[in-house]
């Protein structure tokens, strides 16, 4: 095993509703979409029409700004719609899909004996681009730019994050072959960071040519940014990529069995889902199958992804490209009587006002209620608390705001991304929409800088 | 709780914008969210918020006061019957009942001038109300001396709203603690009713004197002192209202410190500081002050309720971590030297935390340089 590194600062936010470590079983769901909203910085040129048929790896649209990054359909079908919202943004792109899926082929080969452009070349064609994306800015990588390493996290310290040692039990050789194609992309290393303590799957434990680190500590020590800036940080001018363990399976099916399988096990975690089990779903998958007669009767939140990151869809909406979880939670839209000052349920906090930092293994019955309004920075010492990096993140937010981009660059805005400052906006006691300032900052950055 | 929730969703239309008391919907708004958490919910970032808000964070702080605040309301009345020759027990109905005519005035002027200015401001500058002064109006009483005249509390206060925090864009943005605003106005406007060795006792009796310990030790030195090292730190002491019990403090600074809400930091450099600038003067005696013993400068005065209440304030303190200790390790230093190396007034605390609440941003620009030089650094590499 690799060189371990300790963190302290940060915070676990134990929730009720945790996904036990079993497979639901199959389901038929006919309805996809692929969101273009999914991808940082990317305005879609649309290449399918209502009607049209697709396979699995057809591709649906292009970047406008590079018609080199395809986006395909996860299965094959008919282009059911094409969404869209204010000043004609692309929304969604429906498919109805097929009862059994068509693939397009591609070669089936093995990477090691293919070179670096081979496999560049593969990826792209195949829809396979943008599983990897790039830091700084969190957004898909650029096939020209050579990275200086590549990053693996193989696990998820998020609330309800699903455990990726379950999910990738059967897919080692998968995992070792995508492994394979991803360290032809980089003259540097690519790394692969594990959890102290952990049981570790084969995927894991047997992979080969990368290198391990492992890591040890509370939220978010499992994001890849975390780990990234304590081995290898990133330098204004620095590229790294990062792929998700489960995506890099996919890249290996690719050249295995030369199709574009996107392909996953996804978590139905959250308090208000009854039976909470894990589901295999092609990517952009409607979630209306796996909740129908499954969730409590209380007016609920569906979020893809985590309760930190993930984005709101509707009961009928579909996951997220790079979503493994969906999540659903009460809503909090109700008043309570001096909730400030006597709360009426337990709720998670990191504040020691509140007497549950005793009892720290608590599970939580969250909610979406803000508890309390917006208001200027009052608080101090707060974000450093929860951000285990040497960034300071509030004088880089007053940069962000000030749009001071000299001191964007020099507080680090290149080394985080939002999901790093996730836990600040939680236990912001001002209610400061942390990653959105950061978002934009990065946008401000790549627009101008 | 339905009734209550009822009655303020009928009226609310009449609060909002195109209603007809459309011009009280800030102090309608500061009233209702204190009754009731908004039903609002997350939208855009994360979909879960902590419990805590700054209704909370501040509530802690005045809890954390109150115990200087019950000692301070004895202590004025002990005082009051000291000087007239009785030695009564301290914890006596008749203490308190003296205190209590003249601290509760003080108090109710004190939130209602702030609080009104406060209201205004939000209305016209279309804000919420924001929660600081729920600290700082109880702050301002607990560093007045016992027979301030009222009028004075009120424009002092309203200053300290005004000029101390509104015009800057309110809580969060201003730069002086606002309580020390109030009573640095005081000071220099009206010397005579915040300095001397008459205002710190209640209606004394004629020919008691009411000289403070420091107005005693800044002239005769450590020997010239008329309260114990245990009186001290207990509180039997003159003084302002709710600073003289060292002990009080010590507990307020405990319920902040592990509530995490007041910075431990800052406390205990403090603390340090003054230690070390006791130790340096006691080498260079300069004088009969300067030869006090250092660990006395922590039992007098405000300087123990100026360390854990005043120099903690977050957004007038240095707001990096590292910034902190030096920011807390300042104060220390300069409130005695201030104290001893001044031939006008014996008191440091509050000028030495105002001094550095000015300097504040600098500490902290300088933490932030060496957080990017370090950057810098290993991008050469």
């Amino acid at each position: 095993m690799g060189k371990l590194i300790k963190l302290r600062r940060g915070k676990d936010i134990k929730l009720e509703g945790e996904t036990s470590l079993e497979m639901a079983p199959a389901q038929s769901i006919r309805n996809y979409a692929i969101k273009p909203t999914d991808f940082n910085g990317i305005v879609p040129k649309i290449l399918v029409k209502p009607g049209d048929e697709v396979k699995a790896g057809t591709p649906l649209f292009h970047s406008k700004k590079n018609a080199e990054i395809l986006f395909c359909s996860p299965v094959s079908g008919e282009i059911a719609d094409v969404v869209r919202g204010d000043r004609r943004l692309v929304l969604e792109v429906r498919i109805l899909a097929d009862a059994v899926n068509k693939y397009e082929s591609f070669p089936k080969e093995n990477p090691s004996s293919l070179g670096r452009e081979q496999i560049l070349e593969r990826l792209k064609q195949s829809g396979c681009w943008p599983l990897i994306r790039q830091r700084p800015f969190n957004i898909i990588a650029d096939p020209q730019d050579e990275p200086k390493s590549i990053f693996i996290s193989s696990f998820d310290t998020a609330p309800l994050a699903p455990d990726y040692n379950y999910i990738l039990k059967d897919q080692a050789v998968e995992f070792q072959t995508g492994l394979n194609a991803l360290v032809k992309l980089t003259a540097g290393k690519v790394y692969l960071n594990l959890k102290k303590g952990a049981n570790n799957c084969d995927a894991f434990a047997k992979a080969n040519g990368v290198e391990t680190f492992e890591f040890e500590g509370p939220h978010p020590a499992g994001n890849v940014g975390i780990q990234i800036h304590h081995i290898d940080p990133i330098n204004k001018g620095d590229v790294v990529w990062v792929v998700n363990p489960q995506d890099v399976a996919v890249i290996g099916r690719l050249f295995i069995e030369g199709r574009y399988i996107n392909e996953k096990l996804i978590a139905l975690a959250g308090s208000e889902v009854k039976n909470r089990k894990y589901h295999k779903v092609f990517s952009g998958a409607s979630i209306e199958t796996l909740v129908q007669n499954n969730i409590s009767e209380s007016k609920n939140r569906f979020i893809s992804g985590n309760v930190l990151t993930g984005t709101q869809i509707e009961q009928a909406g579909y996951l997220g490209f790079y979503d493994n979880v969906v999540t659903v939670i009460p809503e909090g839209d109700h008043y309570e009587f001096m909730g400030w000052l006597i709360p009426s349920y337990p709720r998670p906090s990191v504040s020691k006002t509140f007497p549950y930092y005793l009892t720290p293994d608590k599970k939580f019955k969250v909610n979406t209620n803000f508890h309390g309004e917006e208001r200027a920075f009052v608080m101090t010492g707060e974000y450093d608390k929860v951000l285990p990096m040497d960034v300071l993140p509030v004088p880089l937010l007053k940069a962000i705001l000030a749009a001071d981009f000299d001191n964007m660059e020099s507080l680090g805005i290149y080394e985080v991304v939002e999901e790093d400052l996730a836990l600040c906006e939680f236990v912001c006691t001002s209610k400061i929409n942390a990653q959105k300032i950061l978002r934009d900052g990065l946008d401000m950055l790549m627009r101008e800088g | 709780m339905k009734f209550l929730r009822k009655t303020l969703d009928k009226v609310k239309p009449t609060f909002s914008e195109g209603g007809k008391l459309s011009f009280l919907q800030s102090t309608f708004e500061a009233i209702e969210t204190f009754l009731f958490v908004p039903n609002h919910t997350t939208h855009g970032g994360t979909h879960i918020r902590d419990g805590i808000d700054l209704k909370r964070t501040m509530i802690t702080v005045v809890l954390a006061l109150v115990p200087c605040l019950v000692w301070g309301i004895f202590n004025v009345g002990y005082q009051h019957f000291l000087s007239l020759g009785q030695t009564g027990s301290f914890f006596s109905v008749q203490n308190f009942l003296f205190g209590l005519e003249k601290v509760f005035p003080i108090i109710i002027v004190s939130y209602v001038s702030g609080l009104t200015v406060e209201f205004m401001f939000a209305q016209i500058r279309r804000h919420s109300v924001n929660e600081g002064f729920l600290v700082t109006g109880i702050l301002i009483p607990l560093i007045m001396p016992p027979d301030v005249p009222l009028w004075m509390v009120s424009m002092s206060t309203i200053f300290a709203v005004v000029v101390g925090k509104e015009i800057f864009g309110g809580t969060g943005m201003n730069f002086l603690n606002p309580a020390l605003t109030a009573r640095v106005f005081l000071f220099f406007a009206y010397p005579t009713k915040i300095s001397g060795d008459l205002v710190w006792v209640a209606e004394k009796a004629d020919g008691y004197s009411g000289a403070t310990n420091l107005s005693l030790a800044s002239t005769g030195g450590q020997s010239a002192m008329i309260n114990t090292d245990w009186q001290m730190f207990m509180g039997y002491e003159m003084g302002s209202i709710g600073e003289t019990s060292v002990l009080m403090c010590l507990i307020g600074a405990a319920i902040l410190i592990v509530t995490g809400i007041g910075s431990w930091r800052i406390m205990i450099t403090a603390v340090i500081g003054a230690l070390v600038m006791g130790y340096i003067l006691n080498l260079v005696g300069a004088g009969p002050f300067a030869e006090v013993e250092p660990y006395k400068h922590l039992l007098m005065g405000g300087f123990m309720f100026g360390a854990v209440f005043m120099a903690t304030d977050p957004v007038s303190a240095a707001q990096t971590q590292t910034g902190k200790l030096w920011y807390g390790f300042f104060i220390g230093i300069f409130c005695v030297f201030v104290r001893v190396i001044n031939p006008a007034y014996p008191e440091g605390m509050m000028l030495a935390i105002l001094l550095m609440n000015v300097f504040a941003p600098l500490i902290d620009y300088f933490v932030i340089e060496s957080n990017k030089k370090k950057r810098l650094k290993r991008a050469k590499i």
